[in-house]
């Protein structure tokens, strides 16, 4: 990769399929030990890994994740409040290590979807029968003037867990007492729908203890948000939300709520209608696919369009994209929603190897979203695929929310079975 | 007839029983795409463990289930007879034949009994109280079995199962209510928690 950039890379790979390359799979069949080479180590790359041993151990499955340990984005909002510690949602890669998947950490710079080869910034090159790419997103950075990757070493995103989210943890921590957080929430689609609204909460439940004069705004360019009632509702049982004194503060797309630039110095967000100042702010930005799915040519506009019988991509054969990368509509971009695309994948991707059909997908999500110390709601949905439309469907008359008004021990049961989904969610991907 | 055959009455039939269930799932769905039981019970581990079987701290393990109990859990939270937070929810999403299959799926695993904290003593206390009150039915010290699991399962989940019954939020049954209230009148207010432990201390 020394000598010609990625995108020749790229070019060139393409241009030979053009030249004359036919595309098969009988060697497939005949090979002892297929080779899968899985590309990123979240939700959808760490489940496909696992999934693919668990199926069938004769698959040598690589996995390429440029940490060596992942910090999961779901229960990170709970490092804002205090309730958790970062070191309780970072995990090691030794499960898998221990389902036979081979580790290597290192940065992949594109995928050749024609001689089937993964190349990585360090040098090294991954041939494949079947390549997973789960990259998660990437920010837009251009699209709020003012914020770029430097300005977040300062006003954080926090939108993936790490160094980000301690940052923002320290910031609010140091905030004065009757200080203004103010939250820049994305436009749709973005990763994990009501974090942004989930992350007010979890700030709010700190600052309800440490700061009781403390204000937290949202700025939202959308008219609604994900769980939008229970919120509301929540917020008005624990925060006063509706009131004069209320501490949570949301500003919709009508009501000027666009964030168009930013001042770091003054830390002043400038919004369509007024200008907004804040003790500390944390700017969520518009996402695409994470960048390897630029640089392999896998995007049509911001995200990678798949078929969805097998999570393939729709545009090179034997790449399978899971995951928020994807374009998996009407699926929203979550944990749960990766994690089952993954088992979707891995299954379909065996049944090439075996010269079979894929079987019918199913799809699962679930997501919790912790309000308070003993208030969580939920949104559940099952899936099917419309093959004539390639649309996933969510099942009539099944999932939906938790009911409104529900009893508070209700919502306390919800908070434990949030803990269990986050437990067990982490052990099925990687343990 | 010696208490011998009537086991081996009991195991007959339940073999006849699990194998016309076994059949009627293997009856293709006619024209309707369906994924296979595997494919559905793969997506229940994000809430339930791996295969079923749960790490905590309280959503509960499914693995092992007996598939009778499996579908009838299914079908009451399906029909909003069984109080739940988001099982009902997801439930209603299954047919009944997609019920049949991820049920004979979570039967064939092995369930991986929950490593939680428990005090002996309670546990001891609780095991006597399990012996002469719960295990006619929950055998083998509450392992899988035709009544649900109590071995090994998660305590806060064993824990909203009782308070269900007891506020008449989960149908329950009358045998169960009359040897739960004996248990209660003969061990006093620790019964239940003695029994809790003591199905906790089953690792």
């Amino acid at each position: 990769m020394n000598k010609i950039n990625r995108r020749d890379f790229i070019r060139l790979a393409v241009g030979t399929t053009l030249a004359g390359g036919t595309l098969g799979f009988p060697g497939l069949l005949l090979a002892a030990s297929p080779k899968v080479v899985v590309v990123g180590g979240g939700v959808g790359g760490c489940t496909a890994a696992k999934y693919l041993r668990k199926l069938d151990p004769r698959i040598e499955v690589t996995l390429i994740e440029t940490k060596n340990a992942y910090t999961s984005c779901f229960m990170s909002n709970e490092v804002l409040s205090g309730d958790r510690t970062l070191a309780s949602i970072t995990f090691d890669y030794e499960g898998l290590k221990r389902h036979g998947v081979k580790i290597v950490i290192d940065r992949v710079s594109a995928i050749d979807p024609v001689n089937r080869q993964v190349a990585t910034e360090g040098g090294e090159r991954f041939g494949y029968d079947a390549c997973v790419v789960s990259p998660g997103v990437d920010f837009k950075w251009e699209a709020i003037e003012g914020y770029d990757v430097e300005v977040a070493e300062e006003i954080p995103h926090a939108w993936f867990a790490g160094p980000q989210t301690s940052l923002l943890r320290r910031q609010i921590e140091s905030m004065p007492e009757g200080g203004t957080v103010a939250i820049v929430a994305p436009p749709d689609p973005f990763k994990c729908p009501p974090g942004p609204y989930e992350r007010a909460s979890q700030i709010a439940m700190y600052c309800k203890h440490h700061k009781p004069r403390a204000k937290i705004l949202i700025l939202d360019p959308k008219e609604a948000f994900s769980k939008q009632g229970l919120f509301r509702q929540g917020w008005t049982q624990l925060y006063g939300f509706g009131t004069d004194n209320s501490m949570i503060e949301w500003i919709g797309g009508a009501g000027g709520g666009k964030v168009e630039s930013l001042d770091p110095s003054t830390r002043t967000l400038q919004a369509e209608v007024e200008a907004f100042k804040a003790d500390v702010i944390n700017i969520i930005p518009p996402q695409k696919a994470g960048k390897v799915a630029f640089t392999s040519d896998l995007v049509d506009g911001d995200w990678c369009p798949v078929n969805k019988m097998t999570f393939e991509s729709s545009r090179h054969p034997n790449v399978y994209v899971l995951g928020d990368a994807s374009n998996a509509a009407k699926m929203p971009k979550s944990a749960y929603a990766a994690n089952t695309q993954a088992k979707v994948a891995a299954a379909a991707i065996i049944a090439r190897f075996n010269g079979q059909d894929p079987g019918d997908p199913t799809f699962t999500n679930t997501c919790y979203s912790i309000l308070g110390e003993e208030h969580g709601i939920s949104v559940a949905a099952v899936y099917a695929l419309d093959k004539g439309t390639n649309t996933i469907e969510p099942v009539k008359e099944s999932g939906g929310l938790s009911p409104m008004d529900a009893s508070p021990a209700q919502r306390k049961r919800e908070v434990t079975y949030a803990h269990s989904w986050f437990q067990n969610l982490i052990s099925d991907m990687m343990g | 007839m010696g208490a011998e055959n009537m086991n081996r009455n009991e195991t007959m039939s339940k073999k006849v029983r699990n194998l016309l269930l076994a059949m009627l799932v293997q009856v293709p769905a006619v024209v309707l795409a369906d994924p296979t039981g595997q494919a559905l019970a793969f997506t229940c581990a994000g809430c339930h463990g791996t295969d079923g079987s749960s790490v905590g701290p309280s959503s509960p393990s499914i693995a092992a289930m007996d598939p009778e109990v499996f579908i009838d859990a299914m079908q009451a939270y399906k029909r909003d007879e069984r109080n739940s937070t988001i099982m009902n929810r997801i439930a209603k999403g299954y047919r009944d034949e997609q019920i049949k299959g991820m049920a004979w799926y979570f039967a064939k695993q092995k369930m991986a009994p929950a490593p939680q904290a428990f005090d002996p003593k309670l546990a001891e206390a609780g095991a006597k109280l399990h012996e002469k009150y719960c295990e006619k039915c929950h055998e083998k010290g509450g392992r899988p079995g035709d009544a649900g699991t109590l071995a090994g399962q998660w305590m806060p989940y064993l824990n909203f199962t009782m308070e269900d019954f007891m506020s008449g939020h989960r149908d329950y049954p009358r045998k169960m209510k009359r040897k739960v209230d004996a248990a209660v009148e003969a061990g006093g207010d620790e019964a239940l928690r003695a029994l809790l432990h003591y199905y906790a201390s089953k690792q």
